[in-house]
């Protein structure tokens, strides 16, 4: 292994023959596939959300309906990645450091948002906590539906982002403070805490974008009530009513505030390979959390 | 941190809890909620024409969608990973777009781009039909899940080096060859996670399919919009029941994921 990373930093180009096209037509291809699959579309959300100029786009923005889905959307998910924060680290923690019978399922079990498609989520989430609810919660068409939805859709991204950490941590570290007298408390505040915080923060951020954009699981859970109404489904609904221009203004800003968090993203895995926090492959990426780090099953 | 058992029993009970009222419970519901009429009523609402209709229309987009983004994937991660270029960390974000839009923006993108007043508009005036149709509704499955197979081929392509394909290269195999005998036998079970993961987002697409489709009954419905639809017409067996062939599909994606990451770290 050694010897391989070697001759990969000398990169002996020549004697490598890729497959194909060769490199300059791949580049062409992919680049190519890109700006027809992504990229075009994409900007063609920009040029119509600017299309009446910035001041129709500002007043688009700033329409109360607009403002307000924005605000529940946001209020929405900072409760779900604080809530998931908690969770997803006890999760792992119980996955890594705990030992009980089904482990293995459960470790399996966490990915399934991740697999069962959005609209299932939601129908399931309506059928225990909707009107008919066999526990008695009731739930349906209100704010706390929209939580629960996104609770459900974002809750694989911390345990697997926060999972690899605690698996490749020192324990040699918490045995010494245990043996200079710290308290269990004090030895997750100030030694295990620090060291999972870029995987939190990775797992959370990441959380936070897919919640802003998330449709599906809280179509039919949360209704689109005047009250109930993210801000995904206000984008349809304008599409719906032919504002194409107000649709795109306030896509346009949840696709600033997703490319934000995404930099923000890549900022912490690069601090955290900076400040050597684990190995080099801690922080999943944004599909490497995919149930990627099947931690001691 | 771990010796204390009831610090040890609180947090199993928070956690698994959680799971359990967030997650299992919810997927057992639809096993109980669809048959609670009988098995009639949820076969005959998948047997329907509409609902057959769906199911094919859902397995048409993956049996395009998936094919299309292995082969860009693999060789888009060859590229990425076997040649330095300024374009790769470019390249490497675009990749990642998918994950960060949201679907109902990717749908609004395809609608406007492919829509009469579009700058692709020109299309549908020639009689290419691509909104309100299965080719718009492959583009946007094509979109959501394009970067899973990168993603995975990426790190094992890093991780397996270059040594026995220039060896092979060496002994005057082509790019072809190399490919064939080295590259891919070495990468496949990374290559077969991501096809899992593509898989699995365009059989549950939703959100973005929904704004390029129309959802029409028997033309333009999907499996996840027929769930929808017959949910809206309160016909809850056909929305349950197609509803659990969708969930039985993502417990199968569960199972193949847990399987090939067992062999990917074998």
């Amino acid at each position: 292994m050694e010897a391989g990373t070697l001759t990969r930093s000398r990169a002996p180009r020549a004697g490598l023959r890729l497959p194909g096209l060769g490199v300059g037509s791949g580049y062409g291809v992919v680049v190519l596939y890109l700006s027809l699959i992504v990229l075009l579309p994409l900007a063609a959300v920009g040029s119509e959300a600017f299309a009446g100029g910035l001041g129709t786009f500002w007043d688009q923005v700033t329409s109360p309906l607009a403002v307000k889905s924005l605000k529940l959307t946001v209020v929405c998910s900072l409760i779900v990645v604080v809530i998931n924060a908690i969770f997803g680290t006890i999760l792992a923690w119980l996955l890594v450091r705990d030992d009980f019978p089904g482990k293995g399922a459960v470790n399996a079990v966490i990915d399934l948002p991740f697999a069962l498609p959005t609209i299932v989520a939601s129908l399931t989430l309506l059928t225990l906590y909707g009107n008919d609810s066999p526990l008695g919660i009731h739930l349906a068409a209100t704010r706390a539906a929209v939580v629960v939805a996104l609770m459900f859709v974002t809750l694989p991204f911390v345990v697997r982002a926060v999972q690899p950490l605690l698996l490749e941590m020192d324990r040699e570290m918490e045995a010494a403070a245990a043996s200079l007298g710290a308290g269990s408390f004090t030895i997750f505040r100030r030694i295990i805490f620090p060291n999972l915080l870029p995987g939190l923060a990775a797992g959370v951020a990441l959380a936070f974008a897919r919640a802003l954009g998330e449709f599906g699981s809280v179509l039919l859970f949360a209704g689109g009530l005047p009250d109930t109404t993210v801000t995904s489904v206000f984008i349809r609904n304008q599409v719906e009513s032919g504002n194409d221009v107000g649709a795109s203004a306030v896509s346009v800003v949840l696709l600033v505030a997703s490319l934000l968090l995404l930099g923000a993203v890549s900022l912490i895995q690069r601090w955290a390979v900076r400040h050597d926090r684990s190995s080099s492959e801690f922080i999943p990426t944004l599909a490497k959390d995919v149930g990627d780090h099947g931690g001691g099953a | 941190m771990s010796a204390n058992p009831a610090s040890r029993w609180g947090l199993r009970v928070l956690g698994l809890g959680y799971l359990t009222m967030l997650l299992l419970i919810p997927l057992v519901m639809i096993f109980f909620k669809t048959f609670e009429e009988g098995i009639g009523p949820p076969i005959d609402a998948i047997t329907s024409p509409d609902g057959l209709h769906a199911l094919k229309l859902t397995l048409l987009m993956v049996a395009i969608a998936v094919p299309l983004n292995t082969i860009f994937g693999v060789a888009c991660a060859l590229l990425l990973v076997r040649h330095k270029s300024k374009a790769n960390g470019v390249i490497d974000a675009i990749i990642n777009l998918p994950f960060a839009v949201s679907p109902i923006v990717i749908g609004l993108s395809l609608f406007l781009l492919y829509g009469t007043d579009g700058w692709l508009g020109f299309l549908a005036d020639n009689g290419i039909k691509i909104l309100f149709s299965v080719p718009g509704m492959v583009l946007a499955s094509i979109f959501v899940s394009l970067p899973f197979v990168v993603r995975e081929t990426v790190p094992v392509l890093q991780e397996i080096g270059t040594d026995q394909e220039l060896a092979a290269s060496t002994l005057g195999a082509n790019g072809w060859q190399t490919f064939w005998k080295i590259t891919l036998p070495s990468i496949r079970w990374g290559v077969a996670y991501g096809v899992v993961l593509t898989t699995a987002r365009v059989l549950g697409e939703f959100g973005a399919v929904t704004i390029v489709s129309g959802s029409i009954s028997g033309q333009t419905q999907t499996l996840p919009l027929f769930v929808e639809k017959q949910y809206a017409n309160f016909n809850s067996p056909g929305a349950y029941g197609a509803a659990l062939v969708l969930a039985l599909l993502a417990l199968i994606t569960l199972f193949a994921m847990n399987l090939l990451k067992r062999k990917e770290d074998a």
